[in-house]
């Protein structure tokens, strides 16, 4: 049984006027993976964000509730956003490596954060490619630019990038929803490697994905979250009637 | 007219319109370089004219000419990629951004005379820089700034949002993600920009002839090199009026060319630079 490591209450947001996410109330495990599910619009990626106060960026966004991390409110004034960042790092939906080399790219987290040391981002850079599972194929070529990677080897990279400064939760929007499914399949694998020493959060469109991966799955409607529990028991025997029609694909 | 001779007249038209531009160009090379040529020698290029000494030479006005362009980036370029960030970047979208946005377009517009007019009163006269090249820098820089800021707004809008969310999704800063990620990717654009600055800067007169003068004498060795800022001289293009002005007609074509030769120069490094996207994925 693992301990709770997000627990959100109540936690509602507002883009201006529109109510984007409806009284949130669910717990997401440690060391485990947590898939969002959801028709698009639902709100599953604002929760997301939600997580790392991406959606501090966006003008007009008011929050009310409790968003707690290790059972402290991250919302509460006085939070460092940049250090909470460092703990819950975050993977997008277009890999997004950075116009500089490889190399780079997996030292520029541990740079933010004030590593300086020659030495030390080697082996920084060497363990966060070996974790991402992409180690083998770059170890050559470090200096070179990383958009000349393949879009699967991007998003590992992109992965590796956010693991390099050794965070406790990884958010993950649609990480595979831009790459082929040989691509997705490896991303799928790392996933279930990292859960092993990270708490994971997904958001995915594709319900076998979730299957195969997950061991939580929350299902979220028109803003709000309809039915969340364990993976099996979710797909197998769910309690709400949406749900139900939602994994039989009747909508969305 | 038959339909085929139609469109073989109209397709010989088309053509000669669209090779227009060209003709013109090599047109213009070809006679300012058979006139010019002649012209340079060694001391063209090292010396100024002298009766005494009896010597042509423009090397003042190309020392006047270096001064200028960098006196004139390092007042305007700062301002210039500052202000665009600050527009892109920090400001909220609104009235005030779009009033900034129409006021650097309008300053884009105004002949580049009433620029002088303006540097002459106030550079010149109500902060007492006199004719100098510190004036004429001063108001060129007005003059370019929005071409700067144009070309540096432009590069940073085409940076992806997707590289912005990954770095402060890594807990970067605003400041340190835009000197790590934005300005670097924005480069090429920003670069572009300076050296289109550098072109109106060399081409320019009118803006010059009342603020910066038309001296055309070497710094004495030394604090010369310095002191030179507060003293008169005339880019290349002004000492080409001034030689046509004089009816010194091979001066003024020796000029012409060596001024063609720095704008096919500029134009071939923008070319190569806005070509060569080093980065893009």
């Amino acid at each position: 049984m693992n301990c709770i490591k997000i627990e959100t209450t109540d936690l509602n947001l507002y883009y201006g006027n529109y109510h984007a996410l409806k009284a949130v109330t669910m717990d997401i495990r440690a060391d485990a993976v947590t898939a969002l599910i959801g028709p698009s619009g639902c709100g599953k990626s604002t929760f997301l964000k939600t997580i790392n106060r991406m959606n501090d960026l966006i003008q007009g966004v008011r929050i009310t509730g409790r968003v707690c991390l290790d059972g402290e409110e991250i919302y509460a004034p006085g939070v460092d956003v940049t250090t909470l960042r460092r703990r819950v790092g975050m993977v997008f939906q277009q890999p997004n490596p950075f116009p500089m080399s490889i190399y780079d790219n997996i030292a520029y987290g541990p740079r933010v954060h004030g590593e300086k040391n020659k030495n030390r981002l080697d082996e920084i850079v060497e363990r966060s490619l070996r974790r991402a599972a992409i180690w083998e194929e770059t170890k050559d070529r470090l200096k070179k630019p990383a958009p000349g990677l393949s879009g699967g080897q991007q998003q590992r990279l992109c992965i590796a990038r956010a693991l390099a400064v050794e965070p406790e939760v990884l958010l993950l929007d649609e990480p595979t929803s831009a790459l082929d499914p040989v691509s997705s399949l490896r991303i799928e694998e790392l996933l279930l490697q990292l859960k092993k020493s990270y708490t994971i959060v997904i958001v995915t469109h594709n319900m076998q994905q979730a299957v195969r991966i997950s061991d939580d799955t929350a299902f979220f409607l028109a803003g709000t979250v309809v039915e969340w529990g364990r993976t099996g028991q979710f797909f197998s025997r769910p309690r709400d009637r949406k749900t139900m029609d939602y994994i039989a694909g009747r909508y969305g | 007219m038959p339909r085929k001779i139609k469109d073989a007249v109209a397709y010989m038209v088309i053509y000669l319109a669209a090779f227009y531009s060209v003709l013109l160009l090599a047109g213009i090379i070809v006679y300012v370089f058979a006139k010019g040529f002649p012209v340079f020698d060694l001391p063209f290029f090292t010396t100024v004219s002298s009766v005494v000494k009896g010597t042509v030479g423009i090397a003042g006005n190309i020392l006047n000419t270096v001064y200028i362009v960098v006196l004139t980036l390092l007042a305007a370029v700062p301002a210039g990629v500052g202000a665009a960030v600050w527009l892109n970047e920090y400001a909220t979208p609104g009235r005030g951004v779009r009033l900034i946005e129409f006021a650097t377009e309008t300053l884009a517009g105004i002949p580049s005379i009433v620029f002088g007019l303006f540097g002459m009163m106030f550079f010149g006269t109500t902060l007492g820089f006199g004719y100098s090249i510190l004036t004429g820098s001063l108001t060129l820089s007005l003059m370019i700034l929005p071409l700067i800021t144009r070309n540096t707004q432009e590069a940073l809008r085409a940076v992806p949002d997707s590289y912005r969310n990954g770095a402060i999704g890594m807990g970067a800063g605003k400041w340190h993600m835009i000197r790590t990620i934005l300005l670097p990717s924005a480069m090429p654009g920003i670069v572009t920009g300076i050296l289109l600055a550098v072109g109106r800067i060399v081409g320019e007169s009118a803006a010059l002839l009342f603020t910066a003068g038309s001296g055309y004498l070497l710094p004495e060795a030394g604090s010369g090199f310095v002191s030179k800022i507060m003293e008169s001289g005339g880019t290349l293009t002004i000492q080409m009026y001034l030689s046509l002005a004089r009816a010194e007609y091979d001066t003024a074509f020796g000029i012409a060319a060596v001024l063609l030769c720095i704008v096919l120069a500029f134009n071939l490094l923008i070319k190569i630079l806005t070509r060569n996207k080093f980065f893009a994925g």
